[in-house]
């Protein structure tokens, strides 16, 4: 099929990944599909369920209602460019495996971008500030009281590092 | 439901039951004589079991490296996509391919036409073969969303864009929406074949229940009816097949959760069952029941072997929400009860008429699991049940978390709420009143099933303490005297678990399954690591963190070393699937018993190095000594070292090499249904009692939940995260089918509700926080006195929320029994009620 195919160059975990790509591939078929970062997930296609989150300039957004060409010149930061650089987990990666805070791990990499998002600007947010910022990014497993505890658990041990 | 014909059986129920008298008991014998089980009975004696341990899963979820179906990539894999029905029934006059097929990138694009004559019907639950059932479908078409052909691309964008080139002429026909329409004659027939739409129906009688109401000094009826929800993971149904002609094996990687999957794929596509291989590595991105997708699974399969290509078909979310074929229970309750002026329940008439939309796989049996509890936690010596199962022009329905056990737990809760207030009677007293007493266990109820154990008084006590019950009372007084409509809810609701399957020949005289094993294996190699291997799939139930800490706690190694891996459908051990709240019981059961016969080869062993009887050494932490002899012992290591390499030492008739597997049969199974139809269903009976407060804003109608406890009994928890993560998540599930999950349907057929900006899950805004107080009866059956917790949560919620809606409602003098009781349904209500009285 012969449709026009747009250069794009985006910065990806750290990695500056440059393709060529229509204009209707998605940023998450994108990120799964060409550069098999397949931690990000889809559940509903029309931004309602958070799973696809990532962040764009340190900001989370619905890869799913993104189109690739729309990330050309970003930074974006999926869930596999949450680990410490020697690989090891994140305060917030390890505090959600401390509190339990997953169940079938699907919805996960969404809640680690919206949280991690929230730590970034509120180091110390009450339930509900968690509750609000995790507010578009559903869950089926868990009640999300673990998924609060586990960021609560993050934002009490980062405030102890510093 | 009125009055309509169909040829309903009607059994008494006979006073000779001893087969089932003590059942547990013997069984109960036989495991402790065959494993010494005793020992570890003891809730604080456990060594892992119990503790709070991080899990084996969710390093690797937190990393973003799971491996979900949509992950895996095959070599040169297409991609499916679905032409959906417009109509909810009509016939098809013709399809038209030739556009979809000249589009670049299509490879193929397949019809009910060569489908169906090319594979078989999938199985039903009962006994009716004319209602056949296919992945798509052919002639006719009998729900909006059914999928009618299938293409194949190279990318799914471009599946997508030739399934809109796919022409299909439909001539509609009259439709049936209406269950209580449905089972009436003169109405359209979704199946004519079968000559009716009613699937199932059967009139249970146990114990004397025309006495009971004869005689008691109180009567009630009422109507609850539990609308149309479902599971509905964040991650849809997907599946990847792949066909080896070299092998002739055709290799399945599916989000599967499903008893006797790879056995249905392989008959549906008439091969024999060594010929289907279903990879069990494939993480489930939740299921809670219903993903059960073997009509993708076998087209899927069809085409992988047809164009001999791997292809992959991932549902998106209006095919699962609609073509998907997971919708829930849709159940009218008609309930009666008959009962004294002190609050004693004498007995119940059950009425339940479930609608399964347009097929049926298992889902006539969710209307059969809730006979293993139903009358609840209640002492009730006379229950009639009479359930029915018709088929209308909707999506089919699947299995649901409890299969079908909490909507019968929401009409018994609003039964129970019914006579409190009939009789001025606190909610809670009542409950006491016929909440069956500790020291009544076993206790069989009259549909034959025995409650292993339970202390529900002091499961509900300490609930009420949690919440502050007169606290909350004098909040709520207080809301009330505020302005606001403000209610608080209680249930108290059992959790059957360990489950089997015996309710299928109970609903299905064909049908004589009387097992439903499940199994593992243990090995240690010649390092000495241990590796233990299931043979299913998991949807986040932690089923690796369960198998190493019940391997770790036999053999007193830590479970953080010990491996847990899936072996194929081929190569697995017998397994009936993570359902019916079971693995804990038979999962963990089967990896205690394999990894006792690992100890004791391991002892006796030792015993025959160390010049002694295997009684007279005794077994710490992987190493033999010589009881009363600590110096004359042998280490892990180098019993390992024998069994693998040296086999000069190892005992005579001793297998070499350190392997075992364990089948378990589900404790107090493997009896047929009476004539009467009287069965022990599950084993082991978890409990829960949830107390909810909600307050209304009689402005707008918005509910909010304010304070939410639940106490939870099920026995020993093998990891109390993983228990406790399961039941804030059946609560939240169950809060979303109380308030706000429905698959609504148009006047004409169409599902309204087929994205999440209109069936609505809810999130951590509408979920209050929860707050869980344990309590541990064990049961006697069960290698460590677990119970099931999987489906914890909800099979409760809904019916506490219910209650609290209309405790709050009750000061209008207006109520509401209808399933989801959303905003929008409750300001009518609240308008109702205000205009009456005005």
């Amino acid at each position: 099929m012969s449709e026009t195919l747009y250069a794009i160059a985006v910065d990806v975990n750290g990695t500056r990944r440059t393709a060529r790509v229509p204009a209707r591939l998605s940023l998450v078929d994108w990120l799964r599909e060409e550069l098999r970062l397949t931690g990000t997930h889809v559940g509903c296609e029309h931004g309602i369920c958070g799973a696809c989150s990532v962040m764009l300039d340190g900001e989370p957004v619905r890869s799913c209602l993104m189109y690739a060409v729309q990330a050309d010149g970003h930074r974006v930061t999926t869930v596999e460019g949450l680990a410490h650089s020697d690989g090891s987990l994140s305060v917030l990666q390890d505090s959600f495996c401390q509190a339990h805070g997953l169940q079938c791990g699907y919805c996960t990499p969404g809640m680690l971008i919206a949280a991690q998002s929230l730590l970034d600007t509120t180091p110390r947010p009450t339930d509900e500030q968690i509750r609000e910022a995790i507010g578009g990014n559903l869950c089926r497993c868990t009640g999300y009281q673990q998924i609060v505890d586990a960021v609560q658990h993050a934002a009490a041990r980062l405030a102890a590092k510093t | 439901m009125g009055n309509f014909t169909l040829n309903s059986i009607t059994h008494h129920s006979s006073p000779s039951r001893s087969a089932f008298i003590g059942v547990h008991r013997r069984l109960r014998l036989l495991f402790e004589l065959a494993f010494n089980v005793k020992a570890d009975k003891s809730p604080g004696g456990f060594r892992y079991i119990g503790k709070k341990r991080r899990t084996k899963e969710d390093p690797r979820f937190v990393m973003g490296r799971g491996r979900f179906v949509a992950d895996v990539a095959l070599p040169g894999m297409k991609h499916v996509a679905l032409v959906a029905s417009p109509y909810p029934s009509a016939r098809i006059v013709s399809i038209k391919t030739e556009a979809a097929l000249r589009m670049p990138g299509v490879r193929y694009v397949l019809t009910g036409e060569e489908f169906c004559a090319a594979t078989d019907s999938l199985a039903i639950g009962v006994d009716a073969p004319k209602v056949t059932r296919y992945a798509l479908a052919r002639d006719v078409v009998r729900y909006a969303g059914e999928w009618v052909a299938a293409v194949v691309a190279d990318t799914r964008a471009i599946a997508e864009d030739a399934a809109e080139l796919v022409e299909v002429d439909y001539a509609p026909t009259p439709h049936v929406n209406d269950p209580e329409l449905a089972v009436k004659a003169d109405n359209p027939l979704v199946h004519p074949a079968h000559g009716s739409n009613i699937l199932f129906h059967r009139r249970f009688v146990w114990g004397p229940v025309e006495q009971a109401f004869a005689k008691a000094e109180h009567k009630l009826s009422l109507r609850a009816v539990w609308g149309r929800s479902s599971t509905v993971p964040i991650e849809t149904f997907g599946v990847a097949a792949q066909w080896d002609p070299g092998l002739q094996i055709l290799d399945i990687w599916a989000s599967i959760q499903m008893p006797k999957f790879p056995d249905q794929t392989a008959r549906a596509l008439r091969l024999p069952g060594n010929a289907v291989r279903v990879h069990y590595d494939v993480d489930v991105g939740g299921s809670y029941g219903g993903k059960r997708g073997i009509k993708h699974t076998v087209l899927a399969g069809y085409l992988a072997r047809r164009l001999g290509t791997p292809v992959r078909l991932i549902e998106d979310r209006l095919e699962n929400m609609r073509g998907g074929d997971a919708h829930g229970p849709d159940r009218i309750f008609d309930m009666q009860v008959a009962f004294d002026r002190d609050g004693t329940i004498r007995a119940l008439r059950i009425r339940a008429l479930d609608d399964v939309g347009a097929y049926a796989g298992r889902a006539p049996l969710q209307l059969g699991k809730p006979v293993s509890a139903i009358c609840g936690p209640y002492r009730v010596t006379a229950v009639e049940y009479e359930p029915t199962s018709v088929m209308t022009n909707k999506t089919p329905q699947e299995a649901v978390r409890g299969f079908g056990q909490s909507p019968t737990n929401f009409a018994l809760e609003r039964t129970m709420d019914h006579v409190a207030r009939h009789l001025g009677m606190d909610r809670i007293e009542l409950r006491r009143k016929n909440l069956l007493r500790k020291d009544e266990f076993p206790y069989r109820i009259p549909s034959g099933s025995t409650y292993d154990s339970g202390d529900y008084h002091t499961v509900l006590d300490k609930a009420l303490k949690a919440a502050d019950y007169p606290a909350l009372v004098v909040e709520r007084d207080k809301a009330r005297r505020a302005g606001l409509l403000a209610g608080i809810g209680i249930s108290t609701c059992l959790e059957p678990s360990g489950g089997n399957s015996a309710f299928e020949p109970l609903f299905n005289p064909k049908n004589d399954t009387t097992t439903w094993m499940d199994s593992c294996l243990v090995r240690v190699d010649l390092s000495g690591a241990i590796t233990g291997v299931m043979g299913t799939s998991s949807a986040g139930q932690g089923h690796e963190t369960l198998v190493s800490t019940v391997i770790g706690e036999i053999l007193e190694r830590d479970p953080a070393d010990i491996r847990v891996v899936r072996a194929d459908s081929l190569s697995a051990l017998p397994s009936n699937s993570p359902v019916g709240s079971r693995m804990a019981i038979m999962l963990g059961g089967a990896a205690a018993g394999a990894a006792r016969k690992i100890k004791e080869a391991l002892i006796e062993i030792a015993a025959h190095n160390l010049g002694c009887t295997a009684e007279s050494v005794e077994y710490q932490e992987g190493n033999v000594a010589v009881r009363g002899h600590p110096q004359k012992h042998m280490a892990w290591d180098e019993l390992i070292a024998i069994a693998h390499r040296k086999y000069h030492r190892m005992p005579p008739g001793l297998e070499p090499g350190l392997q075992a597997k364990f089948v378990w049969e589900v404790p107090t199974g493997g009896a047929l249904p009476t004539a009467d139809g009287v069965i022990q269903i599950y084993p082991c009976y978890a409990f829960e009692t949830h107390i909810v407060y909600v307050e209304i804003d009689p402005a707008t109608a918005k509910p909010e939940l304010r304070k939410y406890v639940c106490g939870h009994d099920c026995g020993v928890m093998i990891n109390p995260d993983i228990v406790h993560g399961m039941t804030y998540g059946g609560i939240a599930h169950g809060i979303g089918a109380a308030l706000y999950e429905k698959f609504a349907y148009t006047d004409d057929g169409q599902l309204a509700s087929g994205t999440f900006m209109d069936y609505l899950i809810p999130s951590a805004l509408e979920i209050p926080a929860i707050t869980i107080v344990d309590h541990c009866t064990p049961s006697p059956l069960t290698t460590f006195g677990q119970k099931g917790s999987g489906e914890a949560g909800y099979l409760g919620a809904p019916a506490a929320v219910a209650g609290a809606i209309n405790d709050a409602l009750a000061p209008l003098g207006a109520g509401i029994e209808t399933l989801p009781m959303a905003q929008d349904d409750l300001w009518h209500v609240i308008q109702g009620a205000r205009s009456a009285r005005d």
